[in-house]
């Protein structure tokens, strides 16, 4: 089984710690993990703030370095959906149909494709998890608190798994944050307000971390809390299941 | 009552809303509350997801034969009485109306909710004829003496503090000042409105469902103010969109069920008036507006977005309206569906709404006709930005961005001189003017990427 990890560029500019928590958790699971060195970005800040129409260049780049590989993996449910959704092909679209079929977010290739049942992982704080939509909502990464449906979360699942960790749960378990890619400055205002709501949520739970499985959420919370000078830190759902403190 | 203004952006807006961050809080727990309403109605019905795909299914099948159903439901209509008109434009059906008022002399008539003639703008073009049109829903009323537009289309007044309707009505109704006791203020509002009810001989309606196989129209309420007024009236004028249609009798129940609980959790509204044919003596119209609706009937990507049955739902979940309030769109209909709609009658006028989401999908997923309503904001985006209408700044970053992520040597490079995303993501550009640093701090920048980590530590394994 050869996989390929797909790094989103704001992780691989600004979070390379992701990166390598995820690569090390995957390698501790067995797998052989290639990272094409080529690689730059899915396209998705473009498409979403409806450029999607200049970004072919970008998807043909995405075939060319991931089509070979047996799976993609990513350590973000936004950059993963907009694959499975807006990759399209140049010239033959049957290789963009292999792409958007095997390429995975990191927790549902754990849960769904490893099926792991041990992480040996230990993580001694109290963590609140913030669903990322895209991941939740698009790939349904766990049950959506519209739907009247069974309970299931493919995060929650692995988080049960580390040792000493204590989840929270949340008022609205599963509002979004705001960040919305170009959102998050467009409309600066609502952005905030929303991510300013979703951390005094975790705040009111005596929470030590916010934890998910989007970068860019946390990201944007991330800028939220060290603006408030608060205590409360972030980590991405990858370094919590590598981690071993 | 004019609610003309400068057309400002739903940012600007929003912005403003959000000066008061406490009565942001204020609007939001309250719209969240009508939200977990709907969410506990929904759990009480087991099949509800399949009720959804029963409406969703229903609803499909009418817009893939509306022509036919419309015909169904003239020929049914006229044949029990109803004389019935089409309008092409809101100009059209607003003439329509207005010629039937004017054929009767009356002055002073009464209406009670309809989202169609909000779309419209009937009662400005009313009362320019010297025609008082009052709204008998309680909460529009309010946002009538307000001189407001609805700010949302099930609950209109809902960014209305209970302090200010109190004052509104103390200047209107005349009632105590300081007053602001609801229960109160609604037997004023009663007492105010039964007045109007006996003195109008002729009521306007809105529709929630016309049925092809009867031509009887039913209208939801949970004032009984549609039927207050139509009984009384010698006149009943009842307007709808072509899309309200439904095959048959049968299949109302599978809306009904689904309509009240999406709006506000109750079971099924107070009043499900069937009006099928006038009473003797009565006249009866109804008006069958199109408005750019068969032009949309055209449209693979946005067509189901004529499914709505206007619970207002989307609305309640999202959490963008509920923190920017209905004015911020700019359109008798606000939040997620309004946002895919308005963009249909007029693209340029409303390009900014399809951006003033996260594309979250919480909207999707509460709509009882499962409308794809975030799929379609992200498609407006598109056909908005390609036609031009998005801002040239923007335009020129994205593009320049585009073309360095699609060169993996000069995205590596632009990298390595200060992070690549730092110059074209406005949201990592550190300084005052950046909407992000006014807020929230920046990442900070790592001493180096993870490629360059990659390379430096694994570079025996990828290519």
């Amino acid at each position: 089984m050869k996989v390929a990890l797909f790094i989103p560029c704001y992780i691989d500019q600004f979070y390379p710690k992701v990166a390598i928590a995820t690569l090390q958790l995957l390698e501790k699971q067995g797998v052989d993990v290639a990272y094409p060195e080529n690689q730059t970005c899915c396209g998705q800040p473009m498409a979403n703030a409806g450029f999607e129409y200049i970004t072919q260049p970008t998807n043909d780049l995405f075939i060319k370095n991931f089509l070979q590989y047996d799976y993609i993996v990513s350590p973000s449910g936004s950059c993963v959906l907009h694959v499975k959704h807006h990759l399209h092909a140049k010239k033959d679209e049957r290789e963009a149909l292999q792409v958007r079929n095997k390429i995975y977010e990191l927790t549902e290739f754990l849960t769904d494709v490893l099926q792991v049942k041990n992480l040996s992982s230990r993580f001694s704080h109290v963590v609140g998890l913030h669903q990322s939509c895209h991941g939740q909502r698009g790939l349904m990464l766990s049950q959506m608190s519209e739907i009247v449906g069974p309970a299931f979360s493919k995060s929650e699942k692995l988080l049960n798994m580390v040792e000493g960790l204590k989840l929270i749960s949340l008022d609205r378990k599963d509002e979004c944050c705001g960040f919305g890619g170009t959102f998050c400055v467009a409309e600066e205002a609502v952005s905030v307000k929303m991510g300013k709501d979703r951390i005094l949520d975790h705040i009111s739970h005596d929470v030590e971390f916010i934890t998910g499985s989007d970068m860019s959420c946390l990201m944007h919370l991330e800028g939220i809390l060290l603006r408030q000078k608060s205590t409360v830190k972030i980590a991405h759902i990858a370094e919590i299941l590598n981690a071993n403190s | 009552m004019e609610h003309k203004r400068k057309r400002e952006d739903h940012a600007t807006l929003a912005s403003g809303f959000n000066q008061d961050e406490s009565r942001v809080d204020w609007h939001d727990k309250t719209l969240w509350f009508v939200r977990e309403k709907r969410d506990k109605a929904a759990w009480q019905i087991p099949e509800w997801e399949h009720l959804r795909e029963v409406a969703s299914q229903i609803k499909n099948n009418v817009l893939d034969n509306l022509h036919a159903y419309l015909i169904q439901f003239e020929k049914h209509a006229i044949k029990n009485g109803i004389e019935v008109h089409w309008a092409a434009t809101p100009e059209e059906h607003n003439a329509i109306v207005y010629d039937i008022i004017r054929k009767t002399g009356v002055k002073k008539i009464v209406k009670s909710k309809s989202m169609l003639t909000e779309e419209c703008h009937l009662n400005e073009y009313l009362f320019k004829q010297g025609i008082d049109v009052v709204d008998t829903d309680l909460g529009e009323r309010i946002v009538q003496l307000a001189n407001e537009p609805p700010s949302h289309i099930v609950l209109p007044c809902i960014h209305k503090k209970k302090e200010e309707i109190g004052a509104l009505f103390h200047q209107h109704l005349g009632t105590p000042e300081g007053n602001f006791d609801p229960q109160f203020l609604t037997a004023a509002a009663r007492t105010h409105l039964r007045q109007r009810f006996i003195q109008s001989p002729i009521a306007i309606t809105g529709v929630n469902f016309a049925v092809a196989e009867t031509g009887e129209i039913i209208v939801c309420t949970n004032e009984g103010n549609a039927d207050l007024g139509v009984q009384l009236a010698d006149v009943h004028i009842a307007c709808m969109g072509i899309e309200k249609i439904i095959p048959e009798r049968r299949h109302l129940g599978v809306f009904l069920r689904l309509l009240a609980r999406s709006a506000t959790g109750q079971p099924i509204t107070t009043y499900s008036s069937h009006f099928s044919k006038p009473r003797p003596g009565q006249q009866m119209h109804i008006v069958l507006v199109d408005n750019g609706r068969s032009d949309r009937l055209h449209s693979n990507d946005f067509r189901n977005a004529l499914k709505c049955i206007r619970c207002g739902a989307c609305m309640n979940t999202c959490p963008v309206y509920r923190r920017s309030g209905g004015h911020s769109y700019s359109y008798a209909i606000a939040g997620p569906i309004g946002s895919i709609l308005a963009p249909g009658l007029d693209m340029k006028k409303y390009a900014d709404l399809p951006f003033a989401s996260t594309l979250c999908g919480s909207c999707t997923n509460v709509c009882p006709v499962k409308i794809d309503i975030h799929d379609q904001l992200y498609k407006w985006r598109q056909v908005i930005t390609k036609k031009g209408y998005g801002s040239a700044g923007k335009a020129l970053g994205m593009k320049g961005m585009a073309s360095i992520l699609s060169h993996p040597t000069l995205y590596k490079w632009s990298g390595a001189i200060g992070r690549v995303l730092m110059k074209y993501l406005p949201f990592v550009f550190n300084n005052k003017l950046n909407p992000w640093y006014k807020q929230r701090e920046m990442p900070k920048p790592p001493d180096h990427s993870f490629n360059a980590w990659y390379r430096q530590n694994r570079k025996h394994h990828g290519k």
